[in-house]
């Protein structure tokens, strides 16, 4: 099977903190926003616990891209967890980017509880860079193409 | 060397320390290994010389739950990964006998035989005492000679001082041997397309035979068990696979001692491939020096880590993309 | 015996490459190491030693065994493909040739290994004497003589040309393939080169080395030594020493889980490492002194116990120079010595 011969529907991973970005999701939907089903949410209960192997290994297992999504800075439910989460991200992206990774795979955006719309417009504004940005190559195992 | 012999001698004599770690001189003229040493008659075979590269803040990690005090001989690199280890409390500054022992660089056998310099016999100059520029190599196809600064770890020339920055007592003359700027290299490889980074890297990590020499000798990979050793985690720790692997390694290996990695050189060092780790983890050093302000792991045992600490006002992950 | 011009070799590989596949040393980022060959690959076949031996080639550091593959609501279970077409490994030593000798009395003998017996069938080994042997070198101490490759082709590289005789019946089969290029030669500047090695062999510091009271009979008392204990202290517990070891042969077998198929495949496994032969009760080796000595005992005692005294060391001096710490099999077989002597 080759890979060119097949649409490209891009696998999109979001990472969204229990207190403020994964209600922001629910905001959305209840508001009959619309964003893309390629878009797959993994509910973390903090920005904080995102583990820089998580992005990793959703690029891994097939992602084309990986958004983390937390509380805006000064509102984590714990107080400190997105400062933390903030660092780390910044240090990972800039880690992917050194070692060739196409800029824009990775992308963290802060969504409170109460912005239901910032969260659709998010999702479509970053689907879109996927798609212009094509399937990921540079960071999947192999294995798991087939 | 005959210096630290005999304060060796003076320290198990008196009791002060139960045993001493150096390196013990190897049956070629440049594999000293690291070693320890019980009483006065096996210091015969202490040896310190310009081979002695190896980190020995790694080995105090195991000696602080020995019995007694261990002296331990550090180079001023090396004492920046003890300051490092005390402050995560991995080593016992009470069981340490610090000898902060003089460098003038280490060499890199490696780069003297990729001279071409093979069927080494003997050489000349590798002493510490010695303030020979080059070294005479005697090997069985004829005499040969390099010059010493040519032949150094890749680390010396990026020294970071020759002030050791724990100690107990000081022996032997220091030289700082830096000639060249720390983070030149990372910045190259910043200025490149995304293409060329991407074949840069792929290049050099497809040679990694995921042996874990670099994670085993690094002083900051200090966890009992590390992540890539569970049997759970199909990223297994010895294959490679994929190419996917060694990226994963590499990256997370740099990520989990990103700013407490002292920059000691050891992961390019032992690397049995000549892979540059060390880009990896000075593109770490160099972010957290330009976003959260100049750091140095290793300088002091207080000071919060950049990983552990934040302000309010911190850059955005965004910065990655605007930076250009 | 043939031989061919140096500035011809690029025209040889070509033509092996037209027909089968060529494994050689190729020079990339800095390192030698056995790689396919293809027209802009960096051939190197100066460096006496490529960092990994060319065991990748018939015993490769990771291989499919098999994939289970989800469709519907069934399975189904696709087997790795076993080696089917020919190919050359060019450039090997004489020391990487007796270590696929030492694999073979491991993979060959019952239960034969499917995958690697494949890839020896179809396998033909080119092999290269060694112009200037190193002071890591000490291949003769384990029977190998280095300036006669003991493969289907030995070749030696004399001034400008390379000298080609074929030892086996693979090897005249080659031979055939590629005789356009080639053209008969004289012996006598081989003999000189053989005899310029011998004189070479004689002078190296590890060559002497006495290999007394290793073997099966010294199993308690070599197990039981308390030299382990000092030994052990420097190693850092990686897996470099195995890793580029000619005749290392243990594997692990992994299952990857890609998320609608599962790939079972097999990774050098080395006894330095904690999870080494782990079954559910745990670890049978539970400390690093224990695991240290398994990977000595297991070369120098346990494989001539079973293998008719010969050792599964091949001498090749990797080791020597790829430790971090600077450990080695000569290092610990000069311990006992001197521990030998002082009793």
């Amino acid at each position: 099977m080759s890979l060119e011969n097949k649409e490209f529907k891009p696998k999109i991973v979001a990472f969204c903190c229990n207190w403020c970005s994964y209600a922001g999701a629910d905001l959305a939907g209840s508001s009959r926003l619309s964003y893309p089903a390629d878009v797959k949410i993994i509910r973390v209960p903090c920005s904080c616990r995102v583990n820089p192997m998580f992005i990793l290994r959703a690029f891994e297992k097939g992602a084309d891209g990986v958004i983390m999504c937390g509380c805006h800075p000064g509102d984590c439910h714990y107080s400190t967890g997105n400062y933390y989460a903030r660092r780390r991200m910044t240090l990972l992206f800039s880690m992917l980017d050194y070692i060739g990774v196409e800029n824009g795979r990775t992308r963290v955006e802060w969504v409170s509880a109460a912005e239901g719309v910032k969260f659709s417009d998010t999702m479509n504004s970053f689907v879109e860079k996927i798609y212009s940005l094509g399937e990921n190559v540079r960071l999947g195992d192999l294995r798991c193409k087939n | 060397m005959q210096e630290l012999i005999n304060r060796a001698k003076e320290l198990l004599a008196d009791g002060t320390v139960a045993r001493v770690l150096g390196w013990k001189a190897g049956d070629l003229p440049y594999n000293p290994e690291p070693a320890y040493f019980e009483d006065a008659e096996s210091l015969k075979d202490f040896v310190y010389n310009g081979f002695c590269g190896a980190n020995l803040s790694k080995y105090m990690i195991e000696a602080s739950k020995l019995e007694g005090k261990t002296m331990v001989c550090l180079k001023p690199c090396d004492t920046y990964s003890f300051n490092q280890l005390i402050k995560e409390h991995r080593v016992d500054r009470e069981k340490a006998y610090i000898v902060g022992v003089g460098c003038k660089g280490k060499l890199d056998i490696e780069k003297i035989k990729k001279l071409g310099i093979k069927g080494i016999e003997s050489i000349e100059g590798a002493e510490i005492t010695d303030e020979a520029e080059t070294l005479k190599i005697q090997t069985i196809y004829g005499e040969k000679s390099c010059a010493y600064a040519d032949v150094m770890l890749e680390r010396c020339h990026v020294c970071k001082g020759k002030e050791h920055m724990v100690y107990d007592e000081l022996i032997g003359e220091s030289k700082d041997t830096k000639d060249a700027e720390r983070f030149d290299e990372v910045a190259r490889i910043e200025a490149m397309s995304p293409e060329e980074k991407f074949a840069f890297f792929q290049k050099e990590l497809s040679k990694c035979i995921r042996c874990n020499a670099c994670r085993n000798a690094c002083p900051a990979c200090s966890c009992r068990k590390c992540v890539f050793d569970s049997t759970k985690f199909d990223s297994a720790q010895k294959a490679n696979v994929d190419s996917f692997e060694e990226k994963m390694f590499h990256i997370i290996r740099a990520f989990h001692v990103a700013g407490r990695c002292t920059d000691c050189g050891e992961c390019s060092r032992v690397c049995p491939q000549g892979i540059p780790l060390h880009l990896f983890n000075r593109k770490f050093i160099k972010d957290i020096d330009a976003l959260y302000g100049e750091y140095q792991a290793g300088e002091d045992t207080e000071s919060k880590a950049p990983l552990t600490n934040f302000t309010f006002d911190d850059a955005e992950p965004s910065i990655v993309g605007k930076r250009g | 015996m043939f031989k061919i011009a140096k500035e011809n070799l690029s025209a040889l590989f070509q033509l092996i490459a037209d027909s089968q596949e060529l494994y050689l040393p190729v020079k990339k980022a800095g390192q030698t190491n056995f790689a396919v060959w293809s027209e802009d690959a960096d051939v190197d076949l100066d460096t006496l030693k490529t960092v990994k031996s060319a065991k990748d080639a018939f015993f490769p550091q990771s291989e499919n065994l098999y994939d289970v593959k989800k469709e519907g609501k069934k399975m189904h279970i696709e087997p790795g493909c076993l080696k089917e077409q020919n190919f050359v490994v060019f450039g090997m030593k004489a020391c990487d040739v007796k270590g696929v000798e030492v694999l073979d009395r491991v993979f060959l003998v019952d239960p034969v290994d499917s995958f690697y017996a494949a890839r020896r069938e179809h396998g033909t080994i080119v092999a290269m004497a060694c112009h200037e042997p190193e002071e890591t070198c000490f291949c003769k101490v384990f029977g190998v003589d280095a300036a006669a490759p003991a493969s289907d082709v030995a070749t030696w590289m004399v001034g400008e040309d390379l000298y080609w005789k074929a030892l086996t019946e693979k090897g005249e089969a080659l031979t055939e393939a590629v005789k356009s290029l080639l053209t008969e030669a004289d012996e006598a500047p081989v003999e000189a080169e053989k005899e310029a090695i011998h004189a070479i062999v004689e002078k190296l510091p590890y060559m002497n080395l006495s290999l007394e009271g290793w073997n099966g009979d010294a199993l308690t008392e070599k197990f039981n030594s308390p030299v382990w204990e000092e030994l052990y202290k420097p190693c850092l517990a990686c897996g470099t020493c195995t890793f580029v070891c000619p005749t290392c042969q243990c594997y692990d077998i992994k299952d990857y889980d890609t998320g609608n198929s599962v790939s079972r495949y097999r990774c050098w496994d080395s006894c330095m490492y904690s999870d080494f032969t782990m079954m559910a009760h745990g670890n049978n080796r539970t400390s690093q002194m224990q695991r240290f000595r398994q990977r000595f005992m297991h070369k120098l005692v346990y494989y001539p116990a079973n293998n008719d005294g010969m050792y599964s060391c091949v001498g090749c001096g990797r080791c020597v120079e790829k430790c971090p710490s600077s450990l080695n099999i000569v290092k610990v077989i000069k311990a006992f010595q001197n521990q030998g002597g002082e009793n």
